[in-house]
């Protein structure tokens, strides 16, 4: 009834292939950025931003980055976290190399450096599929891991091994160190959310994106019609690293502070974010928010129920949360293998007939 | 000789030992990768699940002790028995043979036909979903695994190198078992699946699934047995590290640490996965040994990892893998 298409003539090709081609879905996505920037911030506390929104925002980057890879390109990686970890340091280093760069710039370098590594991990990729893709992403998250323990340099001889971030702002306003307001750091990760999500959307639909999907769907075939299995795959390692060190570096500096490596880039944290986008979705932009917002709200409403209303230890609730977890992967796989992502179609679908189907 | 060379020699037999134990738990990732296609991440949770059942049985512990405590305010905690090894080994097998009816019929019954990679995914949920009610039913603490095999120095082939090198190896007696009864093992599955009737059918479900069901093989059952056996596999290499370790989460991590096991073995191969298993431990071991102290140690962390995505590299199918080939 209100969900529909009648009407909505397009005239022009841009029109027709324009991201939102539905009216209502226009208008619905500029009310999410409305209410994003200009609403959301005034409503910012410190549980709110360090509870949910931060790890929502981060943690989508981070999907956004790996369904690139997995979704788009079809090359399984479980070396998200050491990705992840390459950002934070490179980041790190920076920060303390040049305090006088402003910290927008560190972070897109950070990206950048963490894309080189990328690269780097993702040359078996032409040799080498599926499983033992996987495997060998596996190396990359093990040894990036050691590495920043092991050499002193990484974490600038600190005496505890971690690494801590110094005070940075942007507009003279604190983005990064202890005295950061709410929202100043919400509308910065926001920024760097929705600008990772318009290049992710715009590449993916693009030519490169498309020679990703022919990779994906069966490289030989798609060797045979012309595409460049070295520079796809490649180009998708890095590409999803950028936008994984990116998360990786605003984890470290804006949501954590201080950081010790084994503990926030360990192997949990690559298949969190697998889990991100399995359950959004896999090959979908949309999919990789509704993962992130799924996995970040489902701890915080099993301790609100677990612990807040039935009054159950804090351990129970965790070891609950493993085992809902699992199940719903599982579900989800049988049920739906494309996620999240979609239900929601399905639902558009169903709306758009809404109320009189056929 | 130099000391050099017999602190070496050591390693070298230390790290034969450990990758008897990385052999094990590779073989039941083999053994179910052979008859479904499935690469079962849940291998090492299930030698976590084993041992914690088998602990939480001989210590006569009550299930979800912790759970029922919270919901009914009860203060239960043990039904005031111990059980002999042999008997909560028996029970436990129970256990996981009704795991694995369970995991074939809820799980990937429905998951016949889908990509590898679902699967793949499928079984890190299980995974996630085994640790969990792990926990719930026989707490997460750390707990000791005493089934009455023998550990500490073994005093003979301390003796014997003293007499002949003037050093004593130190060799852990719970290691020589180990090697044995992966031995026993290996060889009791290779006269299972070589000589009796369900043996046969897993072989010919895992060469082909059509022609398996045309003749008559029901695959539901022997995807129950092949579960079955692997988590009879698990249980096994679950006693073995629980024994070394102590039962704890990390139990389940050597299944991380017997993939590239599997690379370097190949995933549909037997003696792959013993011989993988048997350089990954000397590999791993005498590069600690050698380079460890140059670069800060804990090389182990990655070193088989690596040596397996240099190894992938030149020959991807793996030492005894089948050779892979791709039409379109």
């Amino acid at each position: 009834m209100f969900y529909r298409e009648a009407g909505d003539f397009k005239t022009t090709y841009a029109a027709d292939s324009q991201t939102f081609p539905i009216k209502f879905d226009r208008i619905g996505y500029y009310i999410a950025l409305i209410v994003a920037f200009c609403v959301l911030p005034f409503m910012m506390n410190d549980y709110l931003v360090n509870a949910i929104f931060l790890p929502f925002l981060i943690y989508a980057i981070a999907a956004i980055g790996l369904n690139i890879l997995v979704g788009y390109c079809g090359q399984v990686s479980l070396g998200t976290g050491g990705f992840m970890a390459v950002g934070a340091y490179a980041c790190y280093k920076l920060m303390t190399s040049f305090p006088e760069v402003n910290i927008f710039i560190h972070i897109v370098l950070a990206g950048g450096v963490t894309a080189l590594v990328g690269v780097l991990f993702g040359l078996p990729s032409l040799r080498i599929k599926g499983f033992y893709l996987a495997v060998a992403t596996l190396a990359a998250q093990f040894f990036l891991v050691w590495l920043f323990n092991r050499v002193p340099w990484f974490y600038n001889y600190s005496a505890s091994g971690q690494i801590s971030a110094p005070e940075r702002t942007l507009f003279g306003i604190a983005i990064t160190g202890p005295n950061t307001q709410p929202w100043a750091v919400y509308l910065f990760c926001l920024v760097f959310l929705v600008i990772s999500a318009l290049i992710a959307r715009n590449l993916t639909r693009g030519s490169v994106g498309r020679k990703w999907m022919a990779i994906r769907d069966m490289d030989i075939a798609a060797e045979i019609i012309g595409v460049d299995p070295l520079k796809a795959k490649l180009s998708a390692f890095a590409v999803s690293s950028f936008f994984v060190g990116i998360s990786g570096a605003l984890f470290f500096a804006v949501y954590l502070g201080a950081v010790e490596v084994g503990e926030a880039f360990g192997i949990q944290k690559s298949f969190l974010v697998l889990f991100m986008v399995i359950i959004g979705g896999l090959g979908s932009i949309f999919g990789s928010f509704a993962g992130a917002a799924f996995l970040v709200l489902l701890p915080v409403v099993l301790k609100l129920v677990g612990v807040d209303m039935l009054g159950w230890p804090t351990d129970i609730v965790a070891h609950f949360q493993l085992v809902i977890v699992g199940a719903l992967i599982i579900v989800f796989l049988i049920l739906e293998p494309h996620g999240l992502a979609q239900l929601w179609r399905i639902t558009k679908e169903k709306l758009r007939l809404w109320p009189f189907p056929h | 000789m130099p000391d050099q060379l017999l602190f070496g020699m050591e390693v070298f037999l230390n790290g034969l030992m450990a990758g008897v134990l990385y052999a094990l738990v590779a073989l039941g990732f083999v053994l179910i990768y052979k008859a479904s296609g499935i690469f079962n991440y849940a291998q090492g949770v299930m030698a976590l699940f084993a041992a914690m059942t088998l602990v939480g049985i001989m210590n006569g512990q009550v299930p979800f002790a912790h759970l029922i405590n919270a919901v009914f305010g009860l203060h239960v905690t043990n039904f005031g028995w111990t059980v002999p090894a042999l008997l909560a080994i028996a029970l436990t097998v129970v256990v996981m043979i009704g795991l694995a009816w369970m995991v074939q019929h809820f799980v990937m019954r429905h998951l016949v036909g889908q990509e590898p990679i679902i699967l793949f995914m499928a079984t890190i949920g299980l995974a996630y979903f085994l640790e969990g009610v792990a926990d719930l039913m026989w707490g997460s603490e750390i707990k000791t695994l005493d089934v009455g095999l023998p550990q500490g120095i073994n005093e003979t082939i301390d003796r014997v190198t003293f007499d002949a090198f003037g050093y004593g190896f130190f060799i852990d007696n719970l290691d020589i078992v180990a090697t044995v009864i992966a031995a026993l093992l290996v060889i009791a599955l290779v006269l299972f699946s070589q000589y009796t009737k369900q043996g046969r059918a897993m072989r010919a479900v895992a060469d082909d699934h059509q022609a398996a069901l045309s003749v008559g093989i029901s695959l539901d059952f022997i995807w129950v047995l092949v579960w079955s056996v692997a988590g009879f596999v698990a249980l096994v290499a679950g006693i073995m590290w629980g024994a070394k370790s102590g039962v704890q989460f990390s139990l389940s991590l050597i299944a991380l640490k017997a993939l590239p096991v599997l690379m370097l073995g190949g995933f549909t191969s037997i003696p792959g996965a013993i011989v993988g298993g048997l350089i990954i431990g000397v590999g791993e071991k005498m590069f600690e040994f050698l380079v460890g102290p140059m670069v800060g140690g804990a090389t182990e962390n990655w070193f088989a990892y690596v040596l397996a995505l240099l190894f992938l590299v030149f020959r991807p199918q793996g030492l005894f893998g089948e050779k892979i080939i791709e039409r379109v």
